[in-house]
């Protein structure tokens, strides 16, 4: 389970933070709300996450209710795993 | 619809004659309207405006969603006689605060939360008049809010003359004082624009337009006014849709789309869909202004979809579009990049260099621009660090553009970049002062200089160099950027320095950072 979120939170500190401190990105930060997920960055993480976990992303479920937050992406991921 | 109209409520009246009960606008999902009942509707909204005091030269802001109700809206300002202020409901409120305020509006139209949020921030004495819409979509809460507010009908009044000079609409672009400056474009502006679109692309009744930009950018213009004089329908791309390729792709066949008009950022966009499983048949032209396209990509594009027909328009939003360019059928006789074309039959143009002399063709100069579409000025209070005007010996106005171009041997402009500060993220104007007015208001930062980059992978990106006594989080500034600007302008990489590196004149050296981050994306 942490696996997941740890990953995904390797992603946006390379991809979206690079130069941040690790400790300052907790599972609640907001991250759409936040101005750290603008549109383009929103797109390269849905893409991200399609070929990380082979899952996919509808264009109505790439918005903030799912990925605001560390804690909203691992639960939205989880949910469309097969074995959920 | 042979009518050559330049007021552009007219162009409404027009169509809604002619063709009553034609689909004038289709919001997927949320329903249609058609040109009788949308004449119908903006003219309540007129009549309600009127009561409530708007009188012609007024201003009227719009807070909406690109809906049904928002296009009512704008031909109701405009039957009015008063000019429509478009802000972004998804920017921070208190941009758009300060819009509406420094525009002195009679009047908003805007949509829950933001109609309360606006009423509790005037004094009441010096409140506008708020029509306050539940939501939008559909045109339904409009003629809700309307009806619960219904005006005396004895109280009715006529529409008020308007003549071609009278303000339209008032578009806000990024500005480099810290503030957004207000374009104050008229009628005939527009209109001259709209009417020479109708003569180059002949839309007719049959037509339907994406309308993908959002209002209160100036793409928005061709597509509401040349859609509406031509009694097409508009097809309303939601902000959602407009992200996201598949759906966005998905547009296409759903609704039939013939003309599409957008930045290349969104064609680029639709091309991350698989274009091959969409049926784009019923697509026979493709705009796209806003920012240069790259080459790779648009032959790509243009490959994906043939026999439709591509035109480059080029115009800041002080212009409207000037100069147009048709790409040839075979997009390989295209060396170096697309040339912005032509100027537009009503714009005239000319390419000066540093002192203000025409330069020879085939030289680099700045592009100046006079006639018909060009604005008045930038609305009061909101003038920028220069005149953005120059006059000629004749004392003919022309607004000098910030962009370098040169003619080629061809007739047609080609162009070469900015110069000043300003530069295109996402086919949005960005003053990059803008962001760094914005950082400066940190207390914990010294200094910064924000530069943007142009990345022939990433498109561009915008470091903010930052010198501050103490550790700050990247986390945090970012979410300091996002509550005081829209997000395309929150800087995509933070650095920091104990101290800024200095010219010899003890300016910030942007050269040196600049070329710190091109000497890194070439390595």
């Amino acid at each position: 389970m942490e696996d997941i979120k740890s990953t995904i939170k390797d992603y946006i500190l390379k991809e979206f933070l690079p130069g941040e401190k690790p400790d300052n990105l907790t599972e609640s930060t907001p991250l759409v709300t936040g101005g750290i997920l603008d549109s383009i960055a929103t797109l390269k993480l849905v893409s991200f996450l399609e070929e990380r976990y082979g899952i996919r992303v509808e264009p109505h479920e790439a918005d903030v209710d799912n990925l605001n937050t560390l804690n909203d992406i691992e639960r939205y991921v989880q949910s469309k795993l097969p074995n959920a | 619809m042979n009518v050559t109209r330049e007021i552009l409520h007219y162009m409404l009246q027009d169509a809604a004659a002619l063709w009553p009960d034609r689909i004038a606008v289709e919001e997927p999902g949320m329903g249609t309207i058609t040109y009788r009942d949308l004449e119908q509707l903006s003219g309540q909204l007129c009549q309600h405006l009127l009561v409530k005091g708007v009188r012609r030269g007024d201003r009227v802001g719009l807070y909406l969603e690109k809906s049904i109700d928002a296009i009512a809206s704008i031909f109701g300002v405009l039957r009015a006689g008063a000019a429509y202020v478009p802000v972004d409901p998804a920017a921070p409120f208190a941009r758009n605060e300060g819009i509406l305020k420094s525009c002195g509006v009679a009047a908003v139209v805007a949509q829950q939360p933001h109609a309360k949020a606006l009423s509790d921030s005037w004094a009441s004495e010096q409140r506008p008049h708020i029509v306050a819409l539940e939501k939008t979509g559909g045109g339904d809460s409009l003629r809700a809010a309307l009806e619960n507010e219904q005006v005396n009908a004895s109280a009715a009044e006529s529409d008020p003359a308007v003549a071609p000079n009278d303000t339209a609409y008032i578009l806000h672009t990024s500005g480099s004082t810290g503030r957004p400056k207000g374009v104050v474009l008229s009628h005939q502006n527009a209109a001259v624009f709209v009417n020479w679109c109708r003569e180059t692309f002949q839309p007719t009744p049959e037509d339907r337009l994406s309308s993908y930009a959002p209002l209160h950018f100036d793409l928005s213009i061709l597509d509401v006014f040349l859609s509406i004089s031509s009694a097409a329908t508009l097809v309303l791309i939601d902000s959602k849709t407009a992200k996201a390729p598949k759906a966005l792709a998905a547009v296409i066949p759903q609704q039939r789309i013939s003309i599409w008009y957008s930045t290349p950022t969104a064609l680029m966009l639709l091309m991350q869909a698989d274009l091959r499983q969409y049926d784009c048949s019923f697509l026979r032209i493709v705009l796209y202004a806003g920012e240069v396209f790259p080459l790779g990509p648009l032959r790509e594009l243009r490959k994906l979809l043939p026999g439709v027909t591509f035109y480059n328009l080029y115009g800041p939003t002080e212009t409207n579009v000037c100069t147009f360019y048709r790409l040839p059928d075979q997009i390989s006789e295209l060396k170096e990049s697309v040339p912005i074309g032509e100027p537009c039959p009503y714009a005239r143009t000319k390419v000066v260099d540093e002192d203000g002399q025409t330069v020879a063709a085939g030289e680099m100069g700045e592009l100046l621009v006079a006639g018909g579409s060009v604005m008045h000025g930038y609305w009061a209070g909101a003038e920028s660090r220069a005149d953005p005007f120059a006059l000629d010996s004749a004392g003919e106005r022309w607004y000098r553009t910030g962009d370098f171009v040169r003619e080629d041997a061809d007739g047609n402009y080609r162009f070469l970049g900015r110069r000043d500060r300003m530069v295109k993220k996402h086919g949005y104007r960005v003053e990059l002062d803008e962001i760094e007015a914005c950082l400066h208001r940190h207390p914990a930062i010294k200094e910064v200089a924000v530069v943007g980059v142009d990345n022939s992978v990433a498109g561009m990106q915008i470091t903010a160099f930052v010198a501050s006594p103490g550790a700050l989080s990247i986390i945090e500034l970012k979410r300091f950027c996002v509550e005081n600007l829209p997000a395309y302008m929150v800087p995509d990489f933070f650095r920091f320095h104990a101290v800024l590196p200095k010219t010899s004149t003890s300016k910030i050296d942007y050269t040196s950072l600049k070329a710190t981050l091109q000497n890194e994306a070439a390595a």
